[in-house]
This record gives C-alpha cells, structure tokens and sequence, in this order.
C-alpha cells in the first residue's frame, strides 16, 4: 500500500509487460500483472487448455470484471492467480506488486495468500468447514499471518464479523456453519477473506447462489470494503449485471481466452468482439424496453480439449465469413488495440466492427 | 413472445374483469405444510409453512410467471399444481375439474394435459436410457400410440426443439447443458399438453444457450398454443417470458399483476425492493445506490413466519397494523392484486383511501377503539391517511440511516 510499494512495483511490471499488450499510462498503479498466462490439465482424454495465454492487469483500487460461460476459464485463472493449482502445467508470468509468482517458491506463495491475496469463493457452504466454528476459522486465518494470541485473535475476528454487518457478532463468532444462511456464510467468508487486509481480493461468483435483495448487500459491502481498504478486487462471474455495476475494467473470456479486454465503458457501449455482442443479446435487459425477442448465440461453448482452429468463437460467430480467406478458420487472431486500453481478439477490421456494432447489433438490444 | 403478446393480449384485456373465459387453472387458498417430526414417537412438533393459502387463475394462452426468493415456496406451488404433492388444504381445479385429492391412477389420465418442465437437466434425465427412450415415455405410460409411430414421432418433437433426429439412440451425458434441457422440454410436449409448468427452466444454463431456450419456449407457445406457468427467481426472465406476474414471499402471494403494470409500478414493498436489487447491466448506472432499496436482514423462517403481514419485518413502511392484521390480496387496479396495507404507486386516490380506511378501522380494532360507523368514510381516510404518511416516512429514513451507517 505503501509509496514504497508502488515505486517497487512500477518498473518492474513495466519491464515484464509486452509493449501491445499493457494499458498505456496506468503502469505505476498497477498492482497484478497477468501475462500470457496458460493453464493446462492433462487428462486421460487429451490436453485441456483451460486458460490459453491470457493478459491483463489489476490497478489498486479497482476492480476487474472478468466474465464469460461456464468453461471458459475465469475461474481456472484465479485460481492459477493464487497459485492452488498443483497438478496443472502453469505457464507465463503472474506480476504480483513486483513478484513473479508462477516461478516462486510455493512456500513463498502460501505465505502470500490469505495475507497479501485472498479469496472469496462460489459456495461458501462448502468453502467454510462444517465441522469448525466460524470464529475459529477466521481466527486461524488471521493467526497463520499474525503472531498473536488467541484473545487478540478472537477480538479481530469479532471486529471482522462486525464489519461485514453480521449482527451479535461476539455471539455468533461461536456458531457452525450451518446456523448460518447464506447470505450470512457468504459474510462470513468474506471477513475471514480480508481478516488480513490483502492488497488483492478475488471474488469467483460471489453472489451466484444468492438471492437477488441477499446479492444487492453483498455487493455493496465488496464495494465499501473495497473502498475503505483500497484492494485491487478481480471479479468472476457470468453476469452481465453483476459486472456493470462492479467493474471498472472487463475481461471477457471465451474457449480459455480473451476476447476483448477495456474499460466497461467501452465494452458495454463499444463492443468490439462478436461474442461480446452475442453475451449482450442473449441478455434480457430489465432497464430497457422489452423486446420481442432475446438474441442468442448459436450452438454452445466448445470442448477445452479440441478448441476450434482459428478463433474459438467461429463456429458460432455469424459474422465468421467476413474476413477473406477463410482467416477464422485457419489463424488464431491477436488481442489487438482498437482504442485507448480496449483491446479485441477478432479477424474483422474496426471499420467492419464498429459498422455492425452501430447497424446491426445495437439498435437490436 | 412477439406472436403470443399480440396474440393473446387483446382477449385476455377483454376478459380481465369478470373473466369470461373459463380459466384453465384455477387455485384457491392452497396450503402446503410441510410437517417436521421429532423423536422416538415421531410426534409433530411443527410444519414448514412452504405454501400457505395461494389463490389465482391461469388463463389459456397466457404465461404466468412467479417470482419469489429461494424459500418462498414458489418451486412448491409448481409441484402442488402438477399434482406431485398432496396439498393440505385449499382447492385446485384444472378445467372446472377438481383434482386437489385425485389419487394417483385417477391423476394419470391429465398428466396427459399437464406438464413439467425441470430446472436441472442433469438430474432430471434418466442416465441409462437414450434420449430415444426418454422422449417416447410418455406414449408408453400413456398407452398412446401416435399417427406415423413413436420413433417417428420422437423425431419430429427432437427436430422442434431443435435436437438433430439422428440422435434418437443416444445417451443424456453426450450432450450439454442446453441440449438436455430440450430433451426435457420435449419430453413435456410429447403428449401436446395444455399447461406446462417450468420450474427455473433456464437458471442452470448459461446467458447465451438461456437465450435459445427462452426463444424455444416462445416459438412453441405460438406453435402450440401452450400456457405456461414458469417458476423463476431471476426478474429479467421473467419480465422477458410472462405476461402475468406473481410475486411471492414466504409461502403467499404478495403481488399479482400484468407484467407491465408490476415493472413500471410495482405497488407492494417488497417487489419494489426486489426490481430495484436487480444488477443493471449499465455501467453508467454503477454505484447509482440512491435509487436502490437494500432490504435488510434475510427472508424469516417458513416455519415460524411472522405475524400480520410476514414482510413487516424488512419492510421499511411497516407500522403498527403491519405486525398485527394480514393483509388480505386486494383488487387495487385493474388485474392488479396486492397485499399490502401501504401499497405503492397507487394510481388513483379511490382505491388507495379504502385500503386505508379499512387500514385505519383495522388500527383502530386493534388499539380497541371504536370508529364510528357513521363517520364520514373521507373524513377516516384523509386523518388515516395523514397517520400513515409521516410514519411511512420515518421508515425510509431510517432504512436511510442504516445504509449510511453501513457506508
């Protein structure tokens, strides 16, 4: 957090960052830098590329959205981030505030998380252990980290469940799991996520199996949070929602890659990638007027192991033909920069884009 | 939905007060409790209240969406109406035709007429049979034998829901989320049924294959004419699918309306409060918080609802009548039905002053004071009126508070 810090942190990120790829301007707040990340599991049926070679940085205080299906790998990238993935190949390089964390020392990496990286997971009923009070749990978090006693560590964890708005927290630091809702356990999980103050919070889909009123309080409390510490926050989730309302920059992931990367400004507004487009469409919007009809993507995700050749997303793109020489097909396209900080991995030129962006898509949504 | 709302909408305006047509769901105060055991004996010592007096119609043609938390019991309807749980109490008529105790051979011939949906299409299809066996269950259970044979009738029903035919021998785990869903969507219309319940047809299934089946379940309700009742907790579906929207909390109806009067001015609290919890996907709008109510706390115990109206208890309207009297679903606008002793957006003055003239004498029950009979009625409404207002209020700004104090 310190200026110390960000001096530390600025050239090296800078010296690691491929010239295309970093955001101009923003190198000196930049606390994570992914680059060329790629995750991949053997398995008995071939090799699955779950993460191909993803790039993008998270600036302090800031939260990236990163969004996509089921399978597309946002979650196989934050864990790869957190380095919990033990059987899978990593490769590439994870900046984290100056420190490559794919070619560390594990040990250096487990001391990392949970103090300067946390987690908050999906389902809390089965990321919280049933056989342990909550108390003991964030105590322990904040133990492993703080040479504190068990009083001092009890009287944070008390502080933390007050914190994250969980009522008689002194009371129910003594609860199980199970005595909890879900919108409590997800709390929970959060106090003992920031029981140590981490400089970077990943949320993978932290509302999902929430209620919508239950989702609306979470996500304010990651918000405020994330304002009263100034953690870099990485959001996972499939909703569009969710996002917009979150998110100062966008990830959209797609077959293990990103497809388009900007500000969510740009991605909402400009959209420069025809799966974005197809995500956008298949959305019915409740802010807008109703439409007739949603517009969906055709056909479904592909298999991780025989991701398309070309692009991933041609077989379902319907603007595939209009690149010449059957280009999709045979080229796998770069994320190239089609405006400040708004990147696109697509074979159509920004003219071809941008006109059916304004002509074909938008007056549809 | 193009077809079916310009389709549907006009005769259903038609015959909205008064209901000329006979509807073809009718359901009236249904109760489902759950019973919880306890002991060597196995005595009863309480009930999951799931479902607690439901009363509503389903007109034919039309979509009736519901919406409820987790816990609202709405899952429980769905199975109450298709039969697949015995109600407690209360009355379900299908087609003027009683079917709330039908036994089970009794109930086989309308399985015919009405159908499920299932949320997961991983658990709700039999793994060891092809997709050829499950689709075609139907006509064996039925002893129906279909024009042109059941192969071939599988066929057509795979290729209307947009399965390849060819794959007739083949088994659920060979295909994705989506895929499997039309496998449960056709197996549904196998038999051409007249009413279709979906329970959360499309929340296990990612944004873009959810927009193919929201689109199938449209087309076929054009080409069919099927109505649907669709279970689901996420608003812009349902605001998508419905044309009638009932929203549920705690195991009753608190608002029953058109799905355009419910968005634009939903009138119970608690819709309110949910349409504006619902994430926008417009960063514009990011952190807008001024415009969006946070319910405080999670939804009470069905087992132990609260007394009076059972969202009092998040409620940032709620007074003193809220704790102590129910209130009853009213009639507040046309095909506009709330519960809810101070509704919003009420449009004109008329309806509102005798929600809260009966408020007000129902106060006044309850604080043991007489009202005079022959008072005069605006005279109860303008003073109650005044009493609500300020307390009203107050609530808001309390809930205010609390949500600096949470900043």
């Amino acid at each position: 957090m310190s200026d110390l810090d960000k001096k530390q942190s600025a050239p090296e990120s800078a010296a690691v960052s491929e010239p295309t790829a970093l955001v101009p301007g923003t190198a000196e707040e930049t606390f994570l830098s992914v680059r060329d990340l790629k995750i991949h599991f053997d398995t008995d049926d071939g090799l699955v590329k779950s993460v191909d070679g993803v790039s993008f940085d998270v600036r302090r205080g800031k939260t990236l959205g990163i969004v996509g299906e089921s399978g597309s790998g946002k979650s196989v990238t934050s864990l790869g981030i957190m380095g919990l993935h033990q059987k899978a190949k990593v490769s590439g390089e994870v900046w984290l505030d100056g420190e490559n964390l794919v070619t560390a020392d594990p040990d250096h990496v487990r001391r990392l998380r949970g103090r300067k990286m946390a987690m908050i997971f999906q389902d809390p009923l089965s990321a919280l252990h049933p056989y342990y009070t909550v108390g003991a749990q964030i105590t322990e978090a904040y133990r492993v980290h703080h040479p504190v006693g068990k009083k001092e560590a009890k009287a944070r964890a008390v502080e933390m469940l007050d914190r994250v708005g969980i009522p008689e927290p002194a009371k129910r630091f003594s609860s199980y799991p199970h005595e909890f809702s879900g919108g409590m356990r997800q709390r929970a999980m959060i106090a003992m996520s920031l029981v140590n103050n981490p400089e970077l919070l990943i949320a993978d889909e932290p509302t999902t199996a929430l209620d919508v009123t239950v989702q609306a309080q979470i996500l304010d409390l990651i918000r405020d949070l994330q304002k009263e510490f100034g953690s870099a926050v990485i959001m996972i989730t499939h909703d569009l929602g969710v996002v917009a309302e979150m998110a100062d920059d966008l990830l959209v992931m797609y077959g293990g890659r990103c497809v388009e990367r900007g500000s969510a400004e740009k991605v909402f507004y400009e959209p420069q990638h025809p799966y974005t487009w197809g995500l956008l469409g298949s959305m019915p919007r409740i802010d807008r007027e109703e439409t007739d009809r949603l517009i969906p993507v055709k056909g479904s995700p592909p298999s991780l192991i025989n991701v398309p050749d070309g692009c991933a997303f041609n077989p379902r793109c319907p603007y595939a033909d209009v690149p010449k020489d059957n280009l999709t097909r045979t080229v796998r396209p770069e994320l190239r920069e089609v405006g400040s900080g708004h990147f696109s991995a697509c074979h159509m030129s920004q003219e071809e884009r941008t006109r059916i962006w304004t002509e074909e898509i938008a007056p549809k949504l | 939905m193009s077809e079916t709302t310009d389709v549907t909408t006009p005769d259903q305006t038609a015959n909205k007060p008064g209901s000329s047509a006979e509807p073809l769901l009718r359901v009236d105060n249904l109760v489902k409790h759950f019973p919880i055991k306890k002991g060597l004996l196995q005595r009863q010592v309480g009930a999951v209240k799931a479902v607690d007096g439901l009363s509503f119609e389903v007109r034919p043609g039309e979509t009736l969406g519901v919406v409820g938390e987790s816990g609202c019991g709405k899952s429980t309807m769905g199975r109450l109406i298709t039969r697949l749980l015995e109600p407690t109490g209360g009355k379900v008529e299908f087609e003027g035709h009683d079917i709330t105790h039908l036994n089970v051979g009794k109930m086989r011939p309308l399985r015919r007429d009405v159908q499920m949906i299932f949320q997961d299409p991983y658990s709700s299809l039999n793994p060891r049979h092809t997709i050829g066996t499950i689709v075609s269950a139907p006509f064996r259970l039925q002893g129906v034998q279909p024009e042109g044979g059941v192969k071939k009738t599988v066929q057509e029903l795979l290729a209307l829901v947009g399965l390849n035919p060819e794959h007739y021998n083949r088994y659920p785990h060979e295909f994705s989320g989506g895929q499997r869903q039309r496998i449960g969507i056709a197996r549904a219309l196998a038999l051409k049924p007249k009413l279709v319940v979906a329970d959360e047809p499309v929340s296990a299934l990612d944004v873009s294959i959810q927009a193919q089946v929201v689109n199938l379940l449209d087309d076929l309700q054009d080409e069919l004419g099927l109505t649907y009742v669709i279970i689901a907790h996420d608003l812009s579906v349902i605001r998508h699918v419905s044309d009638r929207i009932a929203v549920m909390y705690l195991g009753k109806i608190v608002e029953l309306a058109d799905r355009k009067d419910l968005y634009t001015k939903p009138m119970h609290p608690y819709t309110k409060a949910l349409l504006s919890a619902v994430p926008v996907p417009d960063p514009a709008r990011r952190g807008a918080k001024n415009d969006r109510i946070l319910l405080r706390g999670d939804v009470p115990s069905p087992i132990s609802p609260p007394s009076g109206c059972r969202f009092h208890t998040r409620c940032w309207k709620a007074t003193e009548i809220c704790t102590t009297k129910e209130p009853p679903l009213l009639q507040l606008g046309t095909g506009h039905q709330v519960a809810c002793h101070h509704p919003e957006n009420a449009d004109d003055q008329a309806p509102q002053d005798t929600v809260l003239l009966t408020a007000a004498v129902a106060a006044a029950e309850v604080a043991g004071v007489e009202v005079p009979a022959d008072k005069e009625p605006a005279a109860a409404a303008d003073s109650s009126a005044a009493a609500a207002a300020p307390a009203a209020s107050e609530g808001a700004k309390t809930s205010k508070s609390d949500e600096d104090g949470a900043e």
